[in-house]
């Protein structure tokens, strides 16, 4: 995803000057093409996120298209406050990009894991939050993005992502992505986890189950539209996230159905449950800790299909 | 101008029920000189790609900054009777666009510098002459992004930058330099790759030469410590914190008014 993120960085900097790419000291040789090409429009802007989003902000005031990236829990934790002022109480053009998102970078620990970052910026006026779910939705994302006149946060993974999609899909904000069409039940993702939740409904038409797969990359604003379709047409809706069952994609569907109490589809959320991790261990790792893999998944959706209680770890 | 700016502030501050006036009133001549010559700025055009860009990143000063636009000509000074009352159109402490010529929005600490610093990147790239400036509280130097910034704008030679320290050696609850090591405030700018100044901040012939002087020929963004009174230009407000908070009274209002208008 990063690479993508950065081949599309160089490619959409060569037709528009407004776009400059601010990093927080992370990307060692990643923008090399970037920075040969556009010189001027690159900033390394140090360990100093803060102090980064603020510069974004003053140089969108002037015109420019800022891109600022660095690790995703730097991005956007450590600076919120920087993003509720600057960028989202001023509604400038301001994309901020988060790597290593949700537990892209497990094996770093607790401090580098980012499962809250949706939660805490999808509460801020004005901004746009995605979470592509492979390198194709990466790039359109990124493009979407800065043609945006807001504010807007993209949720990255790390590199090796599969790709989810066999083709160039229509990508437009707001709008989720129908990955393939079902009966019964749907899951709706977010983000990286997307191809887990293909696998695990692979795993559930063995059993007859065959879920309808959607990627929700925009988790602000909500694709209304889609979901008044899919709690009309399904009995069992599933968010599934590599983010935290608190605040996330989940919450925010939760939100709306509160709102739309008579759609005949009951919710259920997939995500991470609210604890850090003590122990070491990689993405698959951190993933399986917290029922995040394929067959974790469709044991639930079966549960639930089924209309059995299952525990949730 | 500035009995003027004072005259309003103090009566701003007790029409509208608003603290922060000791903070106000020692600002008051840097917004001044910025205003009055120091900076390249069109009332008329206060949108104009080119204009110098003024940041008053102690928001919570925000009296003097509209004070200072209103009488420089940027809205009409009938507009200050609205000050911070319901459903009026500027807060007290600046919202966006809230009013002509007024840039950020500010009022939260540690981002006014930060938002220089990307307007001055802004205009390096666009090859623009404009410079950014910034005024600080002292008690706003407690925040770390301040730091950052002044450590980015050092090594990035960001020399169409200037910050102006208003030093009035209070912050909301105690003396400055006890609750944080603030001194030596000037080397500490030094250190981090600025050219510095240390001034009279209410001698508006030495702010506005050095204002007019960014940049400085050193090749490296200006600092600016300049020494001030909180509270100063009413001697009952003077360098007594209780004036963070304070709203004066009506009888307080005249003898403060009676005061400023006394001044030479």
């Amino acid at each position: 995803m990063r690479n993508a993120f950065a081949a599309e960085m160089a490619d959409l900097a060569e037709a528009d000057q407004r776009i400059v790419l601010m990093s927080g000291d992370i990307g060692n040789r990643l923008f090399d093409r970037f920075k040969n090409c556009y010189p001027k429009r690159f900033l390394n802007c140090g360990v100093a996120e803060a102090n980064m989003v603020s510069m974004a902000a003053g140089m969108a005031m002037c015109g420019f298209r800022p891109v600022a990236y660095t690790i995703a829990s730097f991005m956007t934790s450590r600076c919120f406050e920087q993003i509720r002022v600057d960028l989202c109480y001023h509604n400038v053009p301001v994309v901020i990009v988060g790597v290593g998102a949700g537990l892209s970078y497990a094996a770093n620990g607790p401090t580098h894991h980012s499962c809250e970052d949706v939660a805490i910026l999808r509460a801020l006026p004005h901004i746009t939050v995605i979470c592509p779910a492979d390198p194709i939705e990466t790039r359109l994302a990124l493009k979407a993005a800065l043609a945006n006149d807001g504010p807007c946060y993209i949720r990255l993974g790390k590199k090796g992502e599969p790709n989810l999609h066999g083709n160039i899909p229509e990508f437009l904000i707001g709008k989720g992505i129908v990955v393939h069409r079902g009966s019964g039940v749907c899951l709706l993702g977010t983000g990286t986890i997307l191809p887990v939740a293909v696998e695990a409904a692979e795993r559930l038409g063995k059993d007859g189950i065959r879920p309808e797969v959607v990627s929700l990359h925009t988790v602000k604003p909500l694709d209304e539209e889609l979901l008044f379709d899919v709690f009309s047409r399904f009995e069992v809706v599933v968010t599934v996230e590599e983010h935290s069952v608190i605040g996330g994609l989940g919450s925010a569907v939760a939100e709306w159905i509160a709102d739309h109490p008579f759609l005949k589809g009951r919710l259920y959320r997939i995500g991470t449950a609210d604890r850090f991790i003590h122990e070491a261990g990689g993405q698959e790792h951190a993933r399986k800790h917290f029922g995040l893999t394929p067959e974790a998944i469709a044991q639930k959706v079966t549960s639930w299909v089924r209309g059995g209680a299952v525990e949730v770890k | 101008m500035c009995r003027a700016i004072r005259t309003r502030l103090v009566e701003m501050s007790h029409q509208a029920g608003v603290p922060h006036l000791g903070s106000s009133l020692s600002c008051v001549e840097i917004l001044a000189a910025a205003y009055w010559g120091g900076l390249n700025l069109d009332p008329s055009c206060p949108d104009d790609p080119d204009r110098d860009r003024f940041i008053l990143s102690k928001g919570h000063a925000a009296s003097t900054l509209y004070a200072a636009l209103a009488l420089r000509g940027f809205f009409p000074l009938s507009l200050l009777d609205d000050f911070a009352k319901a459903g009026s159109r500027f807060p007290e402490h600046p919202s966006p666009h809230c009013l002509p010529g007024v840039e950020v929005a500010t009022g939260s600490l540690g981002h006014g510098l930060s938002l220089a610093l990307g307007m001055a990147l802004a205009g390096r790239i666009q090859a623009r002459k404009f410079r950014s400036f910034a005024v600080l509280s002292d008690g706003e130097c407690n925040e770390g992004t301040v730091w950052e910034a002044a450590l980015f704008a050092g090594g990035q030679k960001l020399d169409r930058v200037g910050v102006i320290i208003d030093y009035n050696k209070w912050q909301a609850t105690g003396r400055s330099n006890e609750v944080m090591a603030l001194e030596p405030m000037r080397e500490k700018w030094n250190s981090f790759g600025w050219s510095t100044y240390e001034i009279d901040g209410h001698d508006l012939k030495a702010l506005g030469s050095t204002i007019r002087a960014v940049p400085d020929g050193t090749g490296k963004p200006v600092a600016v410590v300049a020494h001030t009174v909180k509270g100063k230009g009413v001697s009952f407000m003077e360098d007594d914190n209780n004036w963070h908070y304070r709203v004066p009274s009506a009888s307080e209002l005249a003898e403060a008014k009676r005061e400023i208008e006394s001044l030479a």
